[in-house]
């Protein structure tokens, strides 16, 4: 049978590699992972959109700030990082992708045959996704940051990253996206789908959040400290809670029930994947 | 080598792989051969730690592949060929398996001009037809210039031109020394390929042999014989101990005797002969015999598509 075909399998397939290349190493495997994050579009689209909805947002909300009155406990650092609240969503919708797309696609099936020690492989997945993560978020929190303050000195409510507190909040600001994004990334793994994995935080983070405010009141301060969107906000903000309001953790006891939610969510995930069949 | 005992694998109620024990020897191609459902490509998930056996366990030289240091110089495998990511270009999904295992970048070059992609690799993997993708498969499966190869059903869906280059390209790497492990339910594909057959059936080891033994070992002679008189050939025949089934265009197949006896009793009986010609058992047959109780989901085939003249038996 005649074929256009070239066939020169022999001619050395390996070519001059030594026998002594090709080690799997942990460095090898952030490599690997960065260059998967980086080179799938939706990593761009996810980041991207984060970033115009979290400084689009808190645009609005400084620029809407103006036409209030204020009172002491007005917090200009916090309303500049409104958009946090869907940026949370954003950055969690990633954390799910980057694992549940391995499963989607199959792709897993080719990265644990050829990268089989499976512990090395999620480290290096969840430490690339943690720093693109929180890369992405710092310039975003920082961006919505500026903007907004810039948006409210003409009518002198803004405040600067020199005053107390803000510095801590906005760079906290990114720090609770980033928590959120692992939050997205153990469940994801977890669930090994993409839809689940994303209902599954989007209910963790956001609808959560809502129904507790359906609660009683003597309820409510026991329960909204440990619920991981609203205990994850006292990091951005910079004045105390208003009296009456329901009591919360500081903020960085705060930001740790946050981190905790998440670390259950990847520990849980990480001891079932090494045992589970891929 | 590959070296399996007492493999074991359920998956809830059905029993996958029941107690398999081989070894897939070196420097030649390997047949696993199997009907559908017979638990070939949970061997190979097995073999390469994508599952966990119930029991029993498989190495790869002395080891479980999880504990190799270099597992893409070791191990080549193409389970599948769309598992890969879509939107990913092929040459980034190439370098993202390199880096894993530390291989040099320009591997990615190599392997992609080995199975012809260079002019795509620039393209995302979402648009490859099932051909290009298979061969973007093999190429990772090359990366590492590995000692093993595993390919589960390499063949399914290709078109002609891309059997042929499957099959040329294990043939080359086992001339190479490598061991070649290949899956597939199509006998002819390792009639023409495999040195060596493992043959499976509901998940139990039923051969290991040579191809040239299990065709002798599980198939009898067949000769072909046109005559215009086949009432009194097939009595003749079945008389002497041999099975006759017609096949279409007035000739039939005996089976049990050798041509010289079928001939000879034509010529003692005065029974005229046209055609007289043995038929090679193929593996495809062979394979039909010894599996024929093994087939975990049967089709409902009407029992005999050919009419049996006489002496039904074997």
């Amino acid at each position: 049978m005649a074929t256009t075909t070239t066939v020169r399998p022999t001619a050395g397939v390996g070519l001059d590699l030594p026998r002594s290349a090709g080690r799997m190493t942990f460095a090898g495997a952030l490599r690997s992972e960065f260059t998967k994050i980086r080179s799938v579009r939706s990593t761009y689209w996810t980041l991207l959109a984060m970033f115009a909805v979290v400084v689009g947002f808190g645009a609005l909300a400084s620029y809407g700030a103006a036409t209030h009155q204020h009172g002491p406990e007005f917090d200009p650092t916090m309303q500049s990082l409104g958009g946090l609240y869907i940026g949370q969503l954003i950055i969690g919708v990633l954390g799910v992708l980057v694992i549940s797309s391995e499963y989607s696609t199959g792709m897993i099936r080719t990265t644990l045959t050829t990268n089989p020690h499976r512990g090395v492989m999620i480290a290096a997945k969840g430490v690339v996704f943690t720093v693109v993560a929180f890369v992405s978020s710092l310039v975003t929190s920082f961006a919505a940051f500026f903007l907004g303050q810039a948006l409210m000195s003409s009518h002198h409510i803004s405040t600067t990253i020199g005053s107390p507190n803000v510095l801590r909040a906005v760079i906290g600001g990114a720090l609770f996206l980033t928590a959120c994004g692992v939050l997205g990334f153990g469940l994801g793994l977890l669930l090994r789908h993409s839809a689940a994995g994303i209902g599954s935080m989007v209910g963790l983070l956001f609808v959560v959040t809502i129904l507790v405010n359906f609660l009683p009141q003597s309820w409510q301060s026991n329960i909204d400290k440990w619920v991981p969107a609203l205990a994850g906000g006292q990091i951005w903000m910079t004045k105390a809670l208003p009296r009456g309001s329901t009591p919360m953790f500081g903020p960085w006891p705060s930001f740790a029930v946050l981190c905790g939610w998440a670390a259950l969510a990847v520990v849980a995930a990480v001891v079932l994947f090494r045992r589970r069949d891929a | 080598m590959i070296e399996a005992q007492g493999l074991t694998k359920r998956y809830g109620d059905t029993l996958a792989v029941d107690d398999l024990s081989f070894s897939v020897e070196p420097g030649k191609i390997t047949g696993f051969l199997g009907p559908n459902g017979a638990g070939k490509t949970t061997t190979m998930r097995l073999i390469l730690g994508l599952d966990r056996p119930t029991a029993g366990r498989v190495t790869i030289n002395g080891k479980p592949f999880d504990e190799v240091d270099q597992p893409m110089r070791q191990v080549g495998a193409l389970l599948d060929a769309k598992a890969m990511h879509g939107g990913r270009s092929a040459y980034n999904h190439l370098l993202c398996l390199a880096q894993s295992n530390n291989l040099p970048r320009r591997r990615v070059g190599e392997v992609l001009g080995l199975v012809g992609l260079t002019s795509v690799a620039r393209k995302r993997a979402k648009g490859f037809s099932l051909g290009m993708g298979q061969r973007l498969g093999i190429a990772a499966a090359l990366l590492g210039d590995p000692q093993i190869l595993m390919f589960d059903e390499p063949v399914n869906g290709l078109d002609p031109e891309g059997i042929l280059w499957i099959r040329t390209l294990m043939k080359a790497l086992a001339a190479e020394g490598r061991t070649i492990f290949v899956s597939s339910h199509l006998m002819s594909e390792m009639e023409n390929t495999a040195d060596h057959l493992l043959v499976i059936g509901r998940g139990r080891l039923i051969a290991d042999c040579t191809v040239d033994e299990f065709i002798a070992a599980n198939s009898q002679q067949n000769v072909r014989v046109r005559t215009p008189q086949p009432d009194l050939l097939a009595k003749l025949v079945a008389a002497a101990g041999a099975t006759v089934r017609e096949d279409g265009d007035g000739s039939m197949v005996v089976s049990g005797l050798d041509p010289t006896r079928v001939g000879d009793l034509a010529y003692d009986n005065a029974v005229r002969l046209h055609e007289l010609a043995p038929v090679h058992a193929s593996l495809e047959q062979a394979f039909m015999e010894l599996t024929a109780s093994s087939v975990e989901f049967h089709a409902g085939v009407p029992e005999a598509e050919q009419p049996v003249l006489a002496g039904k038996g074997a």
